[in-house]
């Protein structure tokens, strides 16, 4: 009796997310779903012929540019996230061994975080630019010569690789604060004991503070995978709304999947648009989905808590 | 091996509170191969002394002794040491025995000699059968049994152990602490104790060493300390129920306490404190010390009377006497004290007059 009562009360207090959730998460899901598997809608006159259960996912799958995004996206995805996952962890590491510089340090990291990622964009686009970006002065001291990395005909791969460094690089704010504040809350006396007995460095970051931070390293790991398979502002605001280098064919564009269900989007009055954007992204959610699930799977044996 | 420490000192700089003295030139000489108790009250340093001898913290002043050898500038990997911490520090995410191997794979000794000699280790301190649990699924005498293997796996030069039993409960604290003496014996490592547990230490140790805001106070045999006190904090320190303390006076020759002779003191005439152990009462009739009982606790081997301080209402004291004399509240009792288990102190100094 008095458990149904506080069942009852806790509904209640939900009652307010519930609502929110279903105008701004439930609704348009289903909806997308709904769109999906309208036979020629148009957006227009708000008609369609029928039904078809994959008939837009067909399309999409079929779209030369779908092979590209796929690509793109993957890439973004299984390139950046582990080395942005790295670069924190040592960084992490280091700046929490300098007790000194730490606020100092934490305040440049945490910038990124608190800017627009379209600004940053632009900034990183002017920094790879071939005659007065940082990054070619920065090479020149090495004696290596100017590359167009994203300018005037620039090639898939330079470009792709000036994305990287700036997702890895905007990445790096939001998870460098989560495992500093996880490093923070390891009990200092590990270490020393560790020191008492003469553990190497590399094997106290290894059989000591990985497993202590690995709780973190798996929500961040998680997380990160999540935000890259959306990319798309990065790339819009390195590149602009045409998402590739300017005078480059479409097959060198940037676009993610993401980038593809916009692009759809824009073209909403032509018939099917619609659905076949709808159709992208559930394609992108189930991806996301599986991936999650996967990941889930995997750290609940590796993670220590 | 020996351990000397040489006018240790070590000062911690707070941003508050400003300089905290930790360890005030400290002298300590621990005896190869005896088990050595750092004793004192929450706070004294105790703690900092042993980081100090593990290389863990840096003295500001003096030095350090393994033997003849200075170790004072040496890292801690490089002192053979074995620490075990208060809360023992285990890896949470290891087993049982990957925690003991640890140390070992450090030396890079070679897999089958380092699981062979975890064994070993984990059967003398009795936790053998637990070597794939992880410490979470251990008691807390199992967690620090797992500490004091994972100290000793490596053949440390010296173990040093702060306050290994203070997590225990009190029948697990009697039991380990009897086994942490056993172990001591049978490696014959040199062992310092922390502990501020008066009772445990005087128990475990072969030599005491009483610290407190740093000093030293006194060392020596427990039962030596506890029977030749240089001063009021070690006389206050050592014996459960704590000494008596109460306000008195030499005067010609004779120590009075409120108006009573209690024996001849050959000292100038001065107020002083008067430190009574509760088993240095004796029931005497022709005694010209009298006191009246407030009550009587009785537990079988022997009788501790409660006894209002006549100075002071607020105050009582106990006296152990023998369960023979059957003594109800109320009973006026006459008392002779034994001299060894009085002791007149300095009230402005605390030292022994
Ligand atoms: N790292 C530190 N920084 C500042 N003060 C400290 C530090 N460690 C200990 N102290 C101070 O030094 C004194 C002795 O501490 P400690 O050795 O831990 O005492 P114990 O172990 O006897 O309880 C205490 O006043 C404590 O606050
Ligand atoms: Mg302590």
């Amino acid at each position: 009796m008095l458990e149904k009562k506080s069942n009852i009360k806790a509904w209640f207090y939900l009652l307010p997310a519930m609502a929110l959730l279903s105008v701004f998460t439930f609704y348009p899901l289903f909806n997308a779903f709904y769109l999906a598997i309208l036979r020629d809608f148009s957006f227009l006159n708000r008609t369609a012929s029928g039904f078809t259960l994959f008939g837009n996912f067909i399309e999409v799958i079929k779209d030369r540019n779908f092979a590209i995004a796929m690509k793109n996206t993957s890439i973004i995805v299984f390139v950046s996230v582990p080395i942005s996952v790295l670069v924190a962890l040592f960084i992490s590491v280091g700046l929490n061994s300098i007790k000194k510089l730490q606020g100092i340090f934490q305040t440049i990291f945490f910038l990124p975080y608190v800017t627009n990622a379209i600004a940053i964009g632009m900034a990183f686009a002017f920094i790879f630019h071939s005659d007065y970006g940082l990054f070619n002065t920065f090479l020149g001291w090495f004696g290596i010569d100017p590359v167009n990395w994203i300018g005037m005909g620039a090639s898939w791969s330079t470009a792709m690789f000036a994305l990287l460094i700036f997702t890895v690089w905007g990445g790096l704010a939001f998870k460098i604060m989560v495992f500093l504040s996880g490093l923070q809350s390891i009990d200092k006396q590990y270490y020393d004991a560790a020191r008492v007995d003469a553990t190497p460095r590399s094997r106290v970051f290894r059989r000591i503070t990985v497993p202590l931070l690995s709780p973190m390293i798996a929500y961040i790991t998680i997380t990160s995978f999540i935000g890259a398979f959306k990319a798309y502002r990065t790339i819009i605001g390195m590149f602009g709304p045409t998402l590739r280098p300017p005078g480059t064919l479409s097959k060198d564009s940037l676009i993610t999947i993401v980038g593809l269900v916009y692009q759809s989007l824009r073209n909403a009055d032509t018939i099917g648009e619609i659905s076949r954007a709808a159709s992208a992204s559930i394609i992108l959610f189930a991806i996301t989905l599986i991936f999650t699930l996967i990941q889930m799977w995997v750290s609940k044996k590796r993670v220590h808590y | 091996m020996e351990i000397t420490l040489k006018n240790l000192t070590k000062i911690f700089q707070e941003k508050d509170k400003g300089e905290i003295t930790a360890v005030n030139n400290l002298n300590i000489t621990i005896p190869s191969g005896k088990l050595v108790g750092l004793l004192g009250p929450s706070g004294c340093g105790k703690s900092t002394t042993l980081y100090l001898i593990a290389g863990l913290l840096n003295p500001n002043k003096g030095r350090i002794f393994f033997g003849d050898e200075d170790v004072t500038d040496m890292p801690p990997e490089e002192r053979g040491i074995g620490l075990v911490f208060q809360n023992y520090a285990l890896y949470p995410h290891m087993t049982v025995r990957q925690n003991i191997m640890f140390p070992l794979e450090n030396i890079k000794v070679e897999k089958q000699e380092a699981l062979k000699r975890s064994q070993e280790m984990a059967d003398l301190v009795g936790i053998g059968e637990l070597m794939d649990r992880k410490p979470k699924q251990l008691s807390g005498g199992q967690q620090q049994r797992v500490a004091i293997a994972r100290a000793l796996v490596k053949k440390p030069r010296v173990l040093l152990l702060d306050e290994p039993l203070s997590n225990l409960d009190a029948r697990l604290r009697l039991a380990t602490r009897e086994e942490i003496k056993r172990i001591q014996r049978e490696t014959g490592i040199t062992t310092l104790f922390v502990t501020h547990d008066q009772e445990e230490a005087m128990s475990i140790s072969d030599q005491i060493v009483l610290l407190n805001f740093g000093i030293k106070q006194q060392e020596g045999e427990p039962q030596d300390v506890y029977d030749q006190p240089d001063n009021l904090f070690s006389a206050k320190f050592l014996g459960t129920p704590p000494i008596n303390i109460f306000e008195g006076e030499i005067k010609n020759k004779k120590l009075i306490f409120n108006d009573m002779e209690l024996t001849t003191k050959d000292s100038p005439d001065k107020n002083v404190l008067i430190g009574i152990r509760p088993e240095g009462f004796i029931i005497d009739k022709k005694s010209a010390f009298s006191l009246s009982v407030y009550m009587v606790e009785t537990i079988g081997r022997d009788t501790t009377l409660i006894i209002k301080n006549p100075l002071d209402e607020e105050e009582t004291f106990r006296a152990i006497v023998d369960a023979s004399h059957r003594i109800k509240p109320g009973d006026t009792i006459k008392f002779k004290i034994k001299p060894e288990k009085l002791f007149v102190f300095d009230p402005e100094t605390g030292e022994l007059l």
